[in-house]
C-alpha cells in the first residue's frame, strides 16, 4: 500500500506560512506565464476574427499592408468583375475600399496615435458579418459624414457620436457608432470611399475585398489575378492575411513573456528547492519511521514528489485566479505590421489553463525533484536515530 | 555578533545557495526590464533640442511636397534643413528587419554630427549616388565590408533597389541607433519619376536645425503657419517630442512590462521570505538559549536582519553581474525591435538598492517573530 495522499496535502496544511509563500511566489510567476500567453491569444484571435474565410484581398504585389497597397481604377475593375464573385441582394459582393491613418488624440491622455479610417462601398457591410449599427445612423454616401467603431468612438476626441473631426481640408461629422465585436473593425473609422479619395486628392483604391461563391475556387481565382500581365497584384485569403497582420507583435509579445517566465521561473523552482528541502531536513524521524513501518524508498519519493506537486497546483490556482481576472481587461496599442493602434483583450483558453497547470506542476516537481531523492536516500538508522 | 550571523549564513549552505540564486535570478530579470523599457525610450534619449520635425499634419503616412523645402528653408532661425523618407525595404527575406531610410545626406550628416564616419568614405558615400551606409552594429549583423553591394525590395516603393556600401558609421553616444541604413533620397526620387511620377518629390519629413533650443517653440510655430489651411497642412515638434509620440503609441505593452519589474521584485519578497522564516523557526530553541545568556530581543532581530540582507547582497551582485551577458543574448535575439539596449548604472544601482530592500523587508516578520517568543515556551520546545 502507499504512503496515503492525506500524508502529503496534510503535511503542507502543516505549514502553512511557508507553503502559502511558496504557493505564492509560484503563482507570481504562472501569472506572468498566463498573462504572456493571453496577451499573444487575444491579438491573434481579434486580427482572425477580422478576417472572413470565404473573403479574399486583393493588394499590390509587394505590400504587407493595406495602407501600403494601391490599385487603381482600371486594375480594380478587372478584380471586381471576376467570376468567382458572389451575387449579393443589390449586386456582386465586392469593394473597392482606400485606407488612410489619420493621427487622433486620444481621450485619456491627450497623446496622439494613428487611427485607420476605411473607405468603404455599399458592398463594404455586407462582405463584414461582424459589422453591426450600435448608435446613430450610417454615413450617407457622397457627404462628410463617418461612423467610428466602438473602441475608437470611446478612445479618442472627437470620434464620438455627433463629434466632429478636421482633417484633409474638411470638417467631419460621426453621425453613428458601429460594434463590429471582436474584430479589428471596432478600432477603425468607416466613411464614403469617394469622399475619402477625394479628400486626399488621391486617385487609387487601396485594396479590394471579395466574397467568393465557392471559398474552394480560392487557388484559381488567386493563380488567374496573379499571372494577369495587367495587375501587379497579390491575392489572399482574408483570414490568412489578418494573421500575418498580428504576427510581428504577437511574436514580440512571446518572446519576451517566455524570457521572462523562464527567469522567474528558474527563481521559482529555486524557492519550492528551499522549502522541499526544509521539509524533507525538518521530517528525517519521520521518514525513518516510515521506513521502519515498511514503506519502500519509492512510496518516500513519491510522497514527496506528490506534495512538491501540489505546492505547484496550488502555485497554478493562485496565479490563474487573477489572470483570469484580466480577461476582462482591453489592451491597445500600435500595431507595428499596419502602423495602425489595435485593441485587444487579454483572452484565456481552455489551452492556456492546461498549459499554465503543467507549468506550474511542473516547477514544482523540478523543486521537489531533488529532495525527495534526497529523502527516498536517507539510509534507515540514520533517519530513526534522527529523531 | 557578526561572526554569528555570517555562521548561521553558512549553516544551510545548500538553502542559503539556492535563495542566493533565486535572487540573483529575480534582480537580473529587473535588470533586463529596466533595460528594456530604456531601449523604449531610447530614441528619446538620443534626440537633440536643436532639431525639428516637420511632418504632414493628418499623419507620418503622408508626405510632404519637396517644394516646401525653399519655404521652410527661409524662415529665420534655421540654419540647416534636410529631408527624408521611410524606405522600408525587404533585405532577402521579412525577417531581415532593420530600419531603411532615404535621406538628403549631404545636409542630414551635417545636422546629425552623432553618425561618425571616416572622412574618407563620407567622399565616397556622397560621390556615389547609389551609395548607401550603414551602422556597425548593423554591418556586422550582415557581414557587409565596404564596396559590397546590397540589393533591397521596396514596399512601400515599390521595385529592385542596388545600392553599394560606401560609409560604415559608428555611433558618437551609447545611445546612437547603429543599427540604420540610409541612401540617398535622389536615388528613390529618380525611381519613383521614372516608374510612379505622381509619388516624385515628395518628402516624408523635414529635419531643420536651429540655432538655439529657445528658438525650437517659435520656429515650429512659424513653418506650421506657413502651411495652415494648404493641401499638406504640417505639424512641426522637437525631435524628442516627435519620438515621444512612437513611444506613447505602444505605451500600454510599457505599462504591461512596468508592472511585471515590479512583479518580480514580489517574487524575490517572498522567496527570501520564506527562507527568512524557516530559519527562524527552526533556530527558536537557539533564540530562547541566547535570550537567557541575557541577549535582547533586538539583539535576536539583528542577527534575522544580518543574515537577510547578507543573502540578499549576495544574490543581488550575482545577479547584476549576470546581466552582462543577458543584456548581450537580448541585443542579438531582439535586435530586430530594439537596436539599442542601453543598460545603465542606474538600473544596476537601483537592483542593488532593491535587493537590500527586500532583504530587509523578508526580515521584518521572522525577527518579529523570533523576539517577542517566549524564554520558558521556546526553551520548553526545545527540551
Amino acid at each position: 500500500m502507499p504512503i496515503p495522499l492525506s500524508y502529503s496535502y496534510r503535511n503542507l496544511l502543516a505549514r502553512r506560512l511557508t507553503t502559502l509563500l511558496t504557493a505564492g511566489g509560484m503563482g507570481l510567476v504562472v501569472f506572468v506565464f498566463a498573462a504572456a500567453l493571453m496577451l499573444t491569444e487575444g491579438l491573434r484571435q481579434t486580427l482572425v476574427a477580422t478576417g472572413s474565410f470565404d473573403n479574399a484581398i486583393v493588394l499590390r504585389a509587394g505590400s504587407e499592408t493595406e495602407v501600403q497597397s494601391v490599385l487603381d481604377r482600371t486594375q480594380a475593375g478587372i478584380i471586381s468583375s471576376q467570376p468567382e464573385v458572389a451575387q449579393g441582394p443589390d449586386g456582386p459582393l465586392v469593394a473597392s475600399e482606400a485606407i488612410v491613418l489619420i493621427n487622433l488624440p486620444k481621450r485619456s491622455t491627450g497623446s496622439p496615435t494613428n487611427v485607420m479610417i476605411r473607405g468603404v462601398q455599399p458592398a463594404s457591410f455586407l462582405l463584414r458579418r461582424e459589422v453591426k449599427l450600435a448608435q446613430g445612423r450610417w454615413f450617407r454616401p457622397g457627404s462628410n459624414e463617418l461612423v467610428a467603431g466602438n473602441l475608437v468612438a470611446r478612445r479618442f476626441a472627437g470620434a464620438g457620436l455627433g463629434e466632429t473631426l478636421r482633417f484633409a481640408m474638411r470638417t467631419w461629422r460621426l453621425v453613428g457608432i458601429m460594434d463590429a465585436g471582436n474584430t479589428g473593425f471596432s478600432s477603425e473609422i468607416w466613411g464614403d470611399v469617394e469622399q475619402l479619395l477625394q479628400a486626399f486628392r488621391r486617385s487609387g483604391f487601396s485594396d479590394v475585398i471579395m466574397r467568393l461563391k465557392n471559398p474552394a475556387a480560392f487557388p484559381e481565382l488567386q493563380v488567374r489575378l496573379e499571372a494577369d500581365p495587367r495587375l501587379p497584384v497579390q491575392v489572399r485569403r482574408e483570414v490568412e492575411f489578418y494573421e500575418a497582420q498580428s504576427k510581428r507583435l504577437a511574436d514580440f509579445i512571446k518572446v519576451l513573456g517566455m524570457v521572462l517566465t523562464s527567469i522567474f521561473g528558474l527563481g521559482a523552482v529555486l524557492g519550492a528547492m528551499v522549502t522541499m528541502y526544509a521539509q524533507v531536513g525538518a521530517r528525517i524521524g519521520e521518514i525513518g519511521t516510515l521506513r521502519a513501518l515498511g514503506f519502500p524508498r519509492r512510496d518516500i519519493l513519491l510522497a514527496f514528489l506528490v506534495e512538491a506537486a501540489l505546492l505547484g497546483l496550488a502555485g497554478w490556482a493562485i496565479g490563474l485566479i487573477p489572470a483570469s481576472l484580466l480577461n476582462f481587461y482591453t489592451l491597445s496599442t500600435l500595431n507595428w505590421s499596419s502602423f495602425a493602434e489595435i485593441t485587444f483583450r487579454f483572452r484565456l483558453t481552455p489551452g492556456i489553463i492546461l498549459q499554465s497547470l503543467a507549468f506550474g506542476v511542473g516547477m514544482g516537481l523540478l523543486g521537489g525533484l531533488l529532495p525527495s531523492l534526497k529523502a527516498a536516500r536517507l539510509p534507515l538508522l540514520e533517519a530513526l536515530r534522527a529523531q | 555578533m557578526l561572526k554569528l550571523t555570517w555562521r548561521n549564513t553558512l549553516r544551510h549552505p545548500l538553502r542559503s545557495g539556492l535563495t542566493i540564486a533565486g535572487m540573483a535570478l529575480a534582480v537580473l530579470a529587473f535588470c533586463l526590464l529596466r533595460t528594456l523599457v530604456a531601449a523604449w525610450y531610447s530614441g528619446v534619449a538620443a534626440s537633440s533640442p536643436v532639431r525639428l520635425v516637420t511632418r504632414n499634419a493628418i499623419s507620418l503616412v503622408y508626405s510632404l511636397p519637396l517644394a516646401y523645402q525653399s519655404k521652410i528653408a527661409a524662415v529665420s532661425g534655421i540654419i540647416n534643413l534636410a529631408y527624408g523618407n521611410w524606405f522600408g525595404g525587404i533585405y532577402i527575406d521579412e525577417k531581415n528587419f532593420f530600419p531603411t531610410f532615404a535621406l538628403s545626406l549631404a545636409k542630414y550628416l551635417e545636422i546629425y554630427p552623432e553618425f561618425i564616419i571616416p572622412p574618407d568614405q563620407k567622399i565616397e558615400l556622397l560621390k556615389d549616388r547609389r551609395g548607401c551606409a550603414a551602422g556597425r552594429q548593423l554591418a556586422g549583423r550582415y557581414g557587409w565590408r565596404l564596396g559590397d553591394s546590397i540589393v533591397m525590395k521596396g514596399n512601400i516603393y515599390p521595385g529592385e533597389y542596388r545600392f553599394i556600401l560606401r560609409a560604415i558609421y559608428r555611433g558618437r553616444d551609447p545611445t546612437t541607433d547603429e543599427n540604420r541604413f540610409f541612401f540617398h533620397w535622389d536615388y528613390l526620387n529618380e525611381t519613383m519619376k521614372k516608374n510612379f511620377p505622381a509619388r516624385a518629390d515628395q518628402v516624408g519629413w523635414f529635419l531643420s536645425q536651429v540655432a538655439t533650443p529657445e528658438l525650437a517653440a517659435p520656429v515650429a510655430g512659424k513653418i506650421d503657419a506657413l502651411f495652415k489651411n494648404s493641401l499638406a497642412e504640417t505639424l512641426t515638434e522637437t525631435e524628442a517630442a516627435f519620438n515621444l509620440g512612437f513611444v506613447a503609441m505602444t505605451e500600454s505593452l510599457l505599462l504591461a512590462i512596468k508592472v511585471v519589474s515590479w512583479l518580480v521584485i514580489g517574487v524575490i519578497l517572498i522567496l527570501l521570505a520564506n527562507t527568512m522564516a524557516m530559519s527562524a523557526r527552526e533556530r527558536t530553541g537557539e533564540y530562547a538559549i541566547l535570550r537567557t545568556m541575557g541577549y535582547r530581543p533586538w539583539h535576536l532581530a539583528e542577527l534575522i536582519l544580518g543574515e537577510s540582507l547578507v543573502l540578499a547582497a549576495m544574490g543581488g551582485l550575482m545577479g547584476v553581474a549576470l546581466t552582462f551577458p543577458m543584456v548581450h543574448f537580448f541585443k542579438t535575439r531582439l535586435g530586430k525591435y530594439f537596436r539599442v539596449f542601453p543598460l545603465t548604472n542606474t538600473t544596476l544601482a537601483l537592483g542593488l538598492i532593491i535587493a537590500l530592500a527586500v532583504g530587509v523587508l523578508a526580515a521584518i516578520l521572522p525577527a518579529w517573530r523570533a523576539s517577542r517568543v517566549g524564554v520558558a515556551q521556546a526553551l520548553r520546545r526545545l527540551g
